[in-house]
């Protein structure tokens, strides 16, 4: 097969993933709004209680300008095509355009999140080989039950607990924010935000690490179980040759695929762990937007977070498909 | 493994792997019910509030200490927990009854019917679970129906994807294309062979969802959605100790935690005991 055709096929795979995106992203437009809509809470109400007392024909003259009035179909594609030129709508909570914000923070989230999913890769990867490579050994004992316990412990608690014990009680780290207090964001070095990111990143990393880390041993097991590896052994090679050569070669990608397809638990993860921490990202913004009834930055960052989740979701499947062999012959 | 060897660690032990697992079932289920009815039965004065006894650090009259209003932390505990139980339970039954409808549906109805359910499962894995949840309750007005519509709309999809498999792996069986041949209608092959071949799994699939429930309930009511800051759910618990985690009241944030793990960790084990007991394909081990 020739290097054009291959990357041919591999563009075609991007376009239909692509097409898959716009439909889910298209639909997930339509729940959202259809369920903002269903909600008790009066944006408008809401609006007004922002900015003061208003008298009736004020009221009124931002009903109109909303469009409350209008059936919500009309509404829906009026939002829908404002979405579409880039318009995203005015945050209530903040007083800003919401596609400012969300760009804002999601810098905020991406550094948070990047740092716990390369944390909980690397880690979750190498426990998951320890594991693997000496099943049934103290070692592959005291992880993986210590991977069960993790997943049965909520994450938010565990942030709580480290907030205390390294923050207050040790003082060792920030009580939270991404920026120590009263300084300007410029004069901020990448130091002082590392330094921020510490606590929540390695809590939020401690939520998805369990899962990859099972799921490599499972792997290399089954790698460490097969015929080549019996026949590697049969011609004399020591434990570290097998590793290096067989186990980590096949392990390495199918976990990397799974950390792609980790997106929804870490963005979901880090709405709880922004909250712990204070820390000013996504996650903390779309509580805040619920509780407030800030419509438009809800409706925004849910569309967002589901652009980000379907991102890593192809990625997930665009590396299954090449580096797994079998996948491929099916798809010719 | 020889017969002698066998019947070696069967003397040894004194129980199997079954009878043990039923006995362990059955200790841990009248555990989890005495903690249940525990907290269900604890009464309001017991959790009210104290302003003479407010933050207290644990002691023999109060093992997890006070809160800010002087409320019984330990007993404010149990009634949540109980709270998260119920919510949890009834949560996972109405998700586990929608992902073997879903799944039987994916699996029996046509080609397209097949890829508008993996359609719509791919969208439920989109949407980041808590960001979804947190729309459904401000759609519902927040409250326990948001909280228990939210965590029952969400936590289906894998045991639907689960079921959808088993149901087509049954479809090409042997005796299935007979019943069929014999004259059988559609109903009555759902009824008789593919439902009682499913029951194992959506008990196993329920009981395994349970303490994923409890622990989602917990971190929305954390985040102030779900139930009103009234009420004593761990969520609302733990939400109220932030505020004085600077202030020292350490114990405000880590005993309803820990309780609230072991309570998972027991669900989770009881969940492990009973698959062994329940599904067939693990009862030989």
């Amino acid at each position: 097969m020739t290097v054009v055709s291959e990357i041919a096929k591999i563009m075609k795979q991007a376009f239909i993933h692509m097409i898959r995106m716009i439909s889910l992203l298209f639909a997930v437009s339509v729940i959202s709004f259809a369920l903002v809509s269903a909600s008790p809470v009066d944006p408008v109400q809401q609006y007004i209680m922002g900015i003061g007392a208003v008298s009736e024909e004020q009221r009124s003259e931002i009903e109109a300008y909303w469009g409350v009035d209008k059936p919500s179909v009309e509404r829906y594609f009026n939002w829908l095509s404002a979405l579409l030129h880039g318009d995203f709508g005015t945050s209530l909570l903040y007083r800003r355009p919401v596609i400012e914000i969300i760009s804002e923070r999601f810098k905020n989230s991406l550094a948070l999140m990047m740092c716990a999913w390369v944390f909980s890769g690397i880690i979750g990867f190498s426990l998951g080989c320890i594991m693997g490579m000496n099943r049934d050994k103290w070692q592959d004992k005291i992880i993986s039950k210590l991977c069960y316990l993790l997943s049965s412990v909520p994450t938010f608690w565990l942030g709580l607990v480290f907030l205390m014990v390294f923050a207050v009680m040790l003082g060792w780290f920030p009580v939270g924010f991404s920026t120590p207090i009263g300084m300007r964001s410029s004069e901020v070095t990448i130091w002082q935000r590392l330094y921020h990111l510490v606590l929540p990143s390695f809590t939020l990393s401690l939520m998805s690490f369990s899962s990859i880390a099972l799921h490599t041993r499972q792997k290399m097991i089954d790698v460490m179980n097969s015929e080549y590896i019996l026949f590697a052994r049969a011609r004399g090679e020591g434990r570290w040759v097998l590793f290096w050569r067989h186990g980590f070669r096949n392990t390495v990608l199918p976990a990397v695929t799974l950390q792609f397809a980790s997106f929804a638990e870490l963005f979901g993860g880090s709405v709880l762990a922004e909250n712990v921490f204070s820390y000013p990202g996504l996650g903390s913004a779309v509580s805040a937007a619920g509780l407030n009834s800030d419509v438009p930055l809800l409706l925004g960052i849910t569309l967002f977070s589901t652009l980000f989740v379907c991102v890593g979701n192809m990625i997930a499947n665009l590396l299954y498909g090449m580096i797994d062999p079998k996948i491929r012959e099916v798809g010719r | 493994m020889n017969l002698a060897g066998h019947k070696k660690s069967f003397h040894k032990k004194g129980f199997n792997q079954r009878t043990k697992a039923v006995i362990l079932s059955v200790i841990l289920a009248i555990l989890m019910l005495v903690i249940y009815a525990f907290g269900f039965l604890i009464s309001e004065k017991a959790v009210g509030t104290d302003v003479l006894n407010a933050k207290r650090p644990p002691s023999w009259a109060h093992p997890f200490g006070t809160d800010n209003l002087g409320r019984d932390l330990l007993m404010r505990t149990l009634k949540g927990l109980s709270v998260s139980m119920t919510v949890g339970f009834v949560a996972s039954c109405i998700s586990a009854v929608i992902a073997v409808l879903i799944g039987i549906a994916a699996a029996m109805g046509s080609k397209l019917m097949d890829g508008i359910i993996n359609w719509v499962i791919d969208l439920m894995m989109g949407i980041p679970h808590t960001v979804f949840i947190i729309l459904i309750s401000f759609s519902l007005g927040r409250g326990l129906k948001g909280l228990l519509v939210g965590i029952a709309a969400t936590h289906w999809t894998s045991l639907a994807r689960l079921i959808r498999g088993e149901v087509l792996q049954l479809r090409g069986q042997h005796y299935i294309a007979v019943s069929r041949r014999l004259g059988k209608s559609s109903g009555w092959i759902l009824g008789h062979h593919l439902l009682p071949h499913l029951a194992p799994q959506f008990m196993v699939g329920l009981i395994l969802m349970f303490p994923h429930a409890i622990l989602h309930e917990a971190s929305i009511s954390f985040l102030g959605y779900g139930l009103p800051p009234e009420q004593p759910a761990i969520g609302i618990i733990l939400a109220e100790s932030m505020r004085y985690l600077s202030s020292g009241m350490w114990w405000m944030a880590v005993f309803p935690g820990l309780l609230l793990v072991l309570i998972v960790l027991l669900i989770d084990r009881l969940g492990e005991n009973l698959r062994t007991v329940i599904d067939p394909y693990s009862a030989q081990e």
